[in-house]
């Protein structure tokens, strides 16, 4: 409560009826990266975009950076980055060219040509972002984003649409950008991006806030074990919740090695899995 | 912050091909085409030949390409694509933007009336307004014509849902405007019921005040209501602009409709 950057009590947004945005509690921290995790249609946009003064709410208090977000002034979005979902349209300003008058806008900017270096468009300086690549343009968005060296950061589904490789590049990259102190609200639908990045997970399915932890917090939900073994020629399965057990009275039936044997963990997919699915079962359609 | 956003929306006009083309040179284009299609030197007996009246309405018709037409177009086309949402994220004054879009119509309005006005002395032997009062009513007319053409294309742009429609839309409306109002034809040669209309739009009174600027005294008896009407126009213009500016201020709006 201290130095919470985000505060959220409360939060209902509704579209014709249907709540896209079901009675959201939030806190964010200072210095904090948090991931707002969920399949699409969750309401993790609905709910950014409300952070970032875009959108109206039906109920709830909201407070980012102390203050109302629907009364953005100039001066909230000097401390304000901002990387939307859709990709920068094309322009007939060059990614130096849009960078440099973004410098205008805010009393310490960072410097272009350093910016363009860290985001890796040194290269592209002098092209249009028509003539950029997906990625590139993505990696544009993100120096406009934090051109201003804002104390808060939205990136909003940053790498939809990148393969692996480009993914782990565009991580890289944020890392590079946001290890001093500055913090970031993510939104992705991409579980491998919410445990690379952030320190806290909040779990979006259908408005509503299913988990809310650290990666490991969110391992550590995870009960139970999977063990599999070979018998008589037959794969047999068991899942645990006490796994040494049931590997002690294998080893006794077994002389020497058991055959097939694996003991496998739930992953944090399973999970994430397990969390939206769950939700979704007991949730009714919409 | 202003100067910057000038610089940026002259960058943007002038790298346009479309806003270059169509907006930019098209005035310059027809009055050299209509110039030398209708060659008829003698209007009602004035010595007023039809490229000299076809100037005074070339000259109107271009403020309402640039400050109605463009406005329209392109800021309706930058909403579509979320380049007023990206704007409106930045600690960028409204004020800053609305007088970067505003310089920029005035300087491409100053460079298209001056390339206009030298073609008119070049090929149809125009001569420039005699004395300080002529340029009096050039400054007014001028200016509240741009600033009733830009309120009207800030005004329309907000009216307009799909971008990508903007232009298509537009187009007619401002062809059947130019048709009507004194543009392509001498406006006393149109039926009277067509005359009634276009005298409740701005175009027929802004290239009426342009004609009191730029055809010799003598031609003010050919006019339709026998006068330049200059009170008139100034009447209308104003009622249009004020209009244009509640429209716009109700109206404007950083997102799409859909994205609230």
């Amino acid at each position: 409560m201290t130095d919470a950057v985000v505060q959220v009590r409360g939060l209902v947004k509704s579209y014709g009826g249907a709540r896209a945005v079901d009675d959201l509690d939030l806190t964010i921290e200072r210095g904090e990266v948090f991931a707002l995790l969920g399949p699409n249609g969750a309401g993790k946009s609905t709910t950014v975009e409300i952070l970032e003064g875009f959108r109206t709410r039906d109920g709830g208090e909201v407070s980012v950076l102390g203050i109302d977000p629907i009364m953005a002034t100039r001066s909230w979005r000097e401390r304000v980055g901002l990387m939307l979902q859709s990709t920068s349209p094309r322009s007939f300003l060059t990614a130096r060219e849009a960078l440099t008058h973004a410098t205008a806008l805010y009393s310490h900017p960072r410097d272009v040509d350093e910016t363009l270096a860290a985001v890796g468009l040194t290269d592209k300086a002098d092209e249009k972002p028509q003539e950029l690549s997906g990625g590139q343009r993505r990696r544009l968005d993100v120096a406009l984003a934090v051109i201003g060296r804002p104390e808060l950061i939205f990136l909003d589904e940053p790498t939809t649409g990148f393969d692996p490789e480009a993914r782990r590049q565009f991580w890289r990259l944020i890392e590079s950008l946001t290890d001093d102190g500055t913090t970031v609200v993510l939104t992705t639908h991409y579980l491998d991006e919410a445990d690379h990045l952030a320190d806290r997970i909040g779990i979006l399915a259908r408005g509503r806030l299913v988990a809310l932890d650290t990666p490991a917090g969110l391992r550590s939900l995870a009960t139970g074990a999977r063990v599999s073994w070979s018998e008589d020629g037959v794969t047999r399965t068991e899942t645990t919740t006490g796994p040494s057990a049931l590997l002690r009275d294998l080893l006794a039936r077994h002389d020497g090695e058991v055959p097939g044997l694996e003991v496998v963990h739930p992953s944090l997919e399973d999970v994430y899995l397990d969390l939206i699915g769950q939700t979704a079962d007991a949730g009714a359609e919409s | 912050m202003t100067a910057d956003r000038f610089v940026v929306e002259v960058k943007e006009f002038m790298r346009s091909r479309e806003q270059m083309i169509f907006i930019f040179f098209f005035p310059m284009i027809f009055l050299a085409l209509f110039g030398a299609i209708f060659n008829t030197d003698d209007l009602y007996g004035t010595g007023v030949s039809f490229g000299q009246y076809f100037l005074a309405g070339m000259i109107a018709s271009g403020m309402l390409n640039t400050g109605f037409q463009s406005l329209a177009i392109s800021i309706s086309i930058d909403r579509s694509e979320d380049v007023l949402k990206r704007i409106h994220a930045t600690p960028l004054p409204p004020t800053a933007y609305f007088f970067g879009k505003i310089l920029q119509v005035l300087a491409v309005s100053v460079v298209q009336i001056a390339l206009l006005i030298v073609m008119g002395v070049l090929l149809f032997d125009v001569t420039l307004p005699p004395d300080a009062w002529h340029w009096f009513t050039f400054a007014w007319v001028f200016i509240l014509g741009l600033a009733c053409s830009t309120a009207w294309g800030i005004a329309t742009s907000s009216l307009l849902r799909n971008g990508k429609a903007a232009s298509a839309i537009l187009t007619p409306v401002v062809l059947v405007l130019q048709f009507t109002s004194g543009v392509f034809f001498v406006f006393t040669e149109l039926p009277t019921w067509l005359q009634r209309f276009a005298e409740i739009f701005p175009l027929k009174w802004l290239a009426q005040g342009m004609r009191a600027v730029f055809l010799p005294e003598q031609f003010e008896a050919a006019e339709a209501a026998g006068s330049w009407q200059l009170p008139l126009i100034a009447v209308m213009l104003t009622v249009w602009l004020v209009a244009g500016l509640v429209i716009s201020a109700r109206t404007f709006r950083w997102l799409r409709l859909d994205d609230r």
